[in-house]
């Protein structure tokens, strides 16, 4: 019964923090450039997503994930791309290309030490746009 | 030593699975195999469809469960696939040894009580995972069809039945934010201590609704820690029932390996009051 107080006592201290700690645990703009940076080399050595990326304009795309990111975790950004919808249309992007994405994202926050809840927090961000970008 | 022999075995199959890995959901995000081989916590089932296949895929495990009670010992073996992350067709086979009490009861020492359990489990709607922007969790219907070896025994003890369906239905939620899981399970039940002791009874010959529930908080990707908490039945004029309580540390090093770890105080079982139990669980993926 204790632990399970402890689990809502934290779960309810989270949902009304809303502050920038997420993005200075993720390094800010410069360490976020280092995360998407190993994230699409991550993404074209993937064989389940090496093929979308090799012909895609990389350093914009990456460019724009730095600003999104930013962005979402309330960082003093904005986001200057396309929608999501937009940029992913006729690519017959699967759940399996999406988890995958997510999994190498979270092996580029691993490798540059972003504790887990803070990994999570940008995740959950990202979540729902699942709807825009799976099968489009 | 049977067990580490296993796990031992286990590790070496994993190696060969590992080349022919598809299955592209996240760690953990498939559950362990709950007790009754359903993709859930260690005694719940989860409204999330096990193994590691998405929408485009069919993903598979197979477990081992070892729980050392107080005065007894229950294994659970089986295996489920989870088919494009709508279906879960699941199998379980329980041995409950009963030790001393075997003796007490007149069935001899280490008497083995025996069941299988056949499970469905669809998902209905939402996406614990994904849906990040909704309160809505993801709901699913499940069926564990329970067939006892020794319908004689069970009826002895007061049983009215050597098989019945449980019906539950499971909402599972994923506070990504906040790095928890949450689930909800109702179930209907006339099963005596998960069926073990046969279906109905004696004092209650009906099904009752029973409340389910886990936490679960996510340490990192591959290591999860909770609790949870399972009402019961209580149909046998000889063997009162109590609640089940546990709690648990999950781990999943790679996509097709997962080791549980729990603590699971377990109440009164036929003539023994206060059981409590080590619940040691491995699961392997192909
Ligand atoms: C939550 C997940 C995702 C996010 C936040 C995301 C974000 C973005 C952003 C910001 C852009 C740049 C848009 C622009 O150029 O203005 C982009 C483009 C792109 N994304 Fe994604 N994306 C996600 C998932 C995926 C997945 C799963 C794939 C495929 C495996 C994918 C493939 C691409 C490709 C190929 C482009 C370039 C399109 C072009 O050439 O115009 N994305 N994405």
């Amino acid at each position: 019964m204790k632990i399970l107080i402890a689990f809502f006592v934290l779960f309810a201290s989270n949902i009304f923090a809303n502050d920038l700690s997420t993005y200075k645990a993720l390094g800010e703009e410069v360490g976020l450039t280092k995360v998407v940076d190993d994230l699409m080399v991550n993404l074209l050595k993937d064989e389940r997503t090496k093929r979308f990326f090799e012909k895609a304009d990389q350093k914009r795309i990456k460019e724009k994930l730095v600003e999104q990111f930013c962005m979402e975790l309330g960082g003093p950004c904005k986001y200057t791309g396309q929608s999501m919808s937009r940029s992913h249309k006729g690519q017959d992007i699967k759940h399996s290309h999406f988890f995958a994405l997510v999994e190498l994202l979270q092996q580029a926050m691993d490798k540059h030490k972003i504790p887990s809840t803070a990994q999570n927090k940008l995740l959950a961000k990202l979540a729902p746009m699942h709807k825009d970008i799976i099968n489009k | 030593m049977k067990f580490m022999k296993f796990v031992l075995a286990a590790s070496l199959v994993s190696f060969n699975v590992q080349a022919f890995e598809s299955s592209d959901k996240l760690l953990l995000t498939g559950g362990v195999n709950q007790l009754e081989g359903s993709a859930g916590g260690g005694l719940t089932p989860w409204a999330l469809i096990g193994g590691y296949g998405t929408q485009e895929q069919i993903g598979a495990n197979a477990f081992y469960t070892n729980v050392a009670i107080s005065d007894y010992n229950l294994v659970s073996t089986g295996a489920l696939v989870g088919i494009h992350d709508r279906v879960e067709l699941s199998y379980a086979h329980q041995s409950f040894d009963t030790k001393d009490v075997g003796t007490a009861l007149g069935l001899g020492y280490g008497f083995k009580l025996k069941q299988s359990i056949f499970g469905i489990k669809v998902k209905l709607i939402g996406d614990a995972v994904l849906d990040q922007d909704s309160w809505l969790p993801q709901i699913a219907f499940g069926i564990q069809y329970k067939k006892h070896e020794q319908g004689k025994i069970v009826r002895s003890v007061g049983a009215k039945d050597d098989k019945s369906f449980d019906f539950y239905l499971a909402g599972t939620k994923i506070f990504l934010a906040q790095s928890i899981l949450a689930n909800v399970t109702l179930r209907a039940t006339e099963a005596n201590q998960l069926g073990i002791l046969g279906y109905g009874g004696d004092r209650i010959n009906h099904h009752q609704l029973m409340i389910e529930g886990s936490v679960a908080y996510l340490l990192t990707r591959k290591i999860a820690v909770g609790v949870e908490y399972r009402t019961k039945p209580n149909n046998l004029n000889v063997a009162s029932e109590d609640a089940w309580f546990d709690a648990f540390v999950a781990w999943a090093p790679m996509k097709n390996v997962s080791a549980t770890l729990a603590y699971a105080y377990l109440g009164n079982i036929v003539l023994n009051q206060d059981q409590s139990s080590l619940y040691t669980s491995i699961q392997l993926g192909f």
